[in-house]
């Protein structure tokens, strides 16, 4: 199932440790993971077993010690703050629990705000942002500001936020801690869609039955790789045409 | 543009906070300008008073001696003569040099029925040069005036006004105190009413026609561009040539009365500049005061928005964007209620000077364009100080651990 071209995230060695109390205390053990365009992937761990860490590593907000980890193809390794600000804009996109949406910005705004760190002209940026809402089917939300949305509908909007620079990786913490389990479910329904279409996409979570709906789980415990498994594709709450298991 | 409307939404949102911030701004550029305006007008007020005479000259009347000299007793009252005018003029460094003789204050001044009652000041050529007399019309006292003993008049446009209303007086003879003169010149003075009631005769003819023999009641001259360190030497050899003269003690300061101009105009320039100086102290400590309100503001903005910036770095802004961006709103901020201050000072000074009635300590307060152009300058520098700091703080959000605490 997985292709053989290169993958879009690769881990080789990669270890972390923190300073506490003057003695270097290890997160990240030797990490090695590959994660193909188009999967659908879910980090799982419990507080401590490093899974924050690595999401802030891999969404390169915070560095590592040594081996690599390759974005798209490129190394991400001991970048600037400048670079590590240029690579996510154009790389990742980003999906928070709380959302993290502007308040008084209003939603088709929020939605093109990376567009603006790529000096991308106002009409432009509405467009392309008119064209995520649409596809999250929120279009008809676009001047609202994010007060007047439910829950559900701000993470849609923060997902339209994180697919509008066309990301190579879409990074998800905890998408759906903060939404009913009604909503958590459309939430990921979407997310998956997103990864159907080709985008790759993590989700960081420690909700086992969050985790169960996507198609690999990556369990970290104590810095490590405790267990890396594929789950078989099952009904959906929406199903899905047939055409994109196929196309693979 | 689009920037623009970004940085505005920020700052309303704390509407109150910010208007605040502004008001403090506004006022310290607002107490500048007009502590300013307002030392202008105050340096104006005292330089009036040297308005009319030449700036570089020296006055010398005759007084009382105060100490004994050489078996001279105290109290002798000194007589200036022509002789010392003579002396004096001979001392190198003296330009334009004319005595005054007074004539008595009661003579009267006629004209066909008109009578007017104005000063006569009897005097040399060189004292249009010390009066910064301006003639209007036909000419000053001349040295073939005082040689020949003429009895020929200049009068002042206010005499001219009384006497002879809107007729030409050139030509025409009036009489002073039973001797008639003819009018050969017309003048104005900057000095007011008082200069423009002159009314100038040759002092050969005064001295001669109302019994002044050689007498001078005051020598004033002129001491080119001299130094105040060079015009005080003169001004003591003048002392020295005049005690040797009367035979008075040369450090008796009462015996002849000496004013240098040049060195009031100093001491008044000198004082002007300490008060200046102070008065942009407190105008820039005002401003100061403004500033660090703004980067207050500033600092609890970046505080109250530590989510959202570090939302927009894991979204893509560079360190030098996060600091670009709070650098133009404390800039937006300082120099829009900073010129807002400016327009307002600037109000202000025109109302005083418009409503300030005639005083000797105030006059025409202004604000002049280099003093505008500084608080501008002054606004954008503060602007840019204001939010440093702020600035600082916000480039180094850590991104992961802002996102993690919630907007």
């Amino acid at each position: 199932m997985r292709s053989m071209a290169e993958p879009v995230l690769q881990l080789r060695a990669l270890s972390k440790a923190y300073q506490v109390g003057g003695r270097p205390l290890p997160v990240l053990k030797s990490l090695d993971l590959d994660v193909h365009q188009g999967e659908f992937t879910s980090i799982m761990g419990s507080s401590g077993s490093g899974k924050s860490t690595l999401l802030n590593v891999l969404g390169l907000l915070d560095r590592y010690d040594s081996g690599t980890y390759h974005l798209g193809g490129v190394l991400a390794k001991d970048l600037s703050e400048r670079r590590a600000a240029q690579l996510r804009n154009r790389m990742l996109g980003f999906v928070f629990q709380a959302f993290h949406l502007i308040p008084y910005k209003n939603a088709w705004e929020n939605v093109a705000l990376p567009l603006t760190y790529q000096r991308v002209h106002r009409k432009e940026r509405y467009r392309r942002a008119m064209a995520v809402l649409e596809r999250v089917e929120l279009a008809d939300r676009a001047d609202h500001l994010p007060g007047e949305l439910s829950g559900g509908q701000k993470q849609r909007v923060a997902i339209a936020r994180a697919l509008v620079s066309e990301p190579t990786l879409i990074l998800a913490d905890e998408p759906t801690g903060a939404l009913d389990s009604a909503t958590s479910h459309l939430i990921i329904d979407l997310l998956e869609e997103v990864a159907d279409e080709g985008r790759t996409v993590v989700v960081v979570t420690h909700e086992p039955d969050i985790a169960e709906r996507t198609r690999r789980i990556v369990r970290l415990h104590d810095g490590v790789i405790a267990d890396d498994r594929l789950i078989p594709r099952r009904e959906r709450s929406t199903p899905p045409v047939d055409a994109t298991e196929a196309a693979r | 543009m689009d920037r623009f409307i970004e940085i505005l939404q920020t700052l309303a949102r704390n509407g109150t906070r910010t208007a605040l911030t502004a008001l403090s701004v506004a006022w310290g550029i607002f107490m500048l300008v007009v502590l300013l305006a307002a030392g202008t007008g105050l340096e104006n007020a005292l330089l009036y008073q040297f308005r009319d005479d030449a700036v570089n000259s020296i006055w010398i009347w005759p007084g009382q001696t105060s100490r004994p000299w050489r078996g001279y007793r105290v109290g002798r009252r000194l007589q200036l003569t022509n002789a010392d005018h003579d002396a004096i003029a001979a001392l190198p460094g003296v330009e334009q040099i004319t005595s005054r003789f007074r004539v008595r204050s009661d003579s009267t001044i006629t004209y066909k029925d008109r009578v007017g009652d104005f000063d006569i000041r009897s005097c040399h050529p060189a004292h249009q040069y010390l009066e910064k007399t301006q003639i209007t019309s036909g000419r000053f006292l001349n040295e073939d005036d005082l040689a020949q003993r003429r009895k020929v008049v200049v009068l002042g446009a206010e005499v001219v006004r009384h006497l002879f209303r809107s007729q030409d007086p050139l030509g025409e003879w009036v009489d002073i105190g039973g001797v008639a003169y003819r009018v050969i010149g017309t003048f104005f003075d900057d000095g007011g009413l008082g200069e423009l009631s002159k009314v100038y005769v040759p002092i050969t003819t005064a001295q001669t026609a109302y019994g002044g023999g050689d007498r001078v009641n005051a020598i004033l001259f002129t001491i080119g561009d001299m130094t105040v360190a060079q015009s005080q030497e003169l001004a003591t050899e003048v002392r020295r040539t005049l005690a040797s003269r009367h035979n008075f003690d040369p450090a008796d300061l009462r015996a002849v009365r000496v004013r240098n101009n040049l060195e009031r105009v100093q001491s008044v320039t000198g004082t002007m500049k300490v008060i200046r100086a102070f008065l942009w102290l407190v105008g820039l400590g005002t401003i100061a005061a403004g500033v660090v309100g703004v980067g207050n503001i500033m600092l609890v903005s970046v505080a109250e928005r530590t989510g959202e910036i570090g939302l927009r770095k894991a979204l893509g802004a560079t360190p030098a964007r996060v600091v670009f961006e709070v650098l133009q709103e404390a800039v937006l901020l300082t120099s829009v209620s900073g010129y807002a201050g400016l327009v307002s000072g600037v109000v202000a000074v025109e109302i005083l000077e418009w409503s300030l009635p005639a005083n000797d300590y105030m006059q025409n307060p202004e604000v002049d364009l280099g003093v505008a152009f500084t608080a501008v300058g002054v606004l954008v520098v503060a602007g840019l100080a204001a939010g440093i700091i702020p600035a600082w703080r916000a480039a180094h959000i850590d991104a992961a651990h802002a996102i993690r605490e919630g907007a």
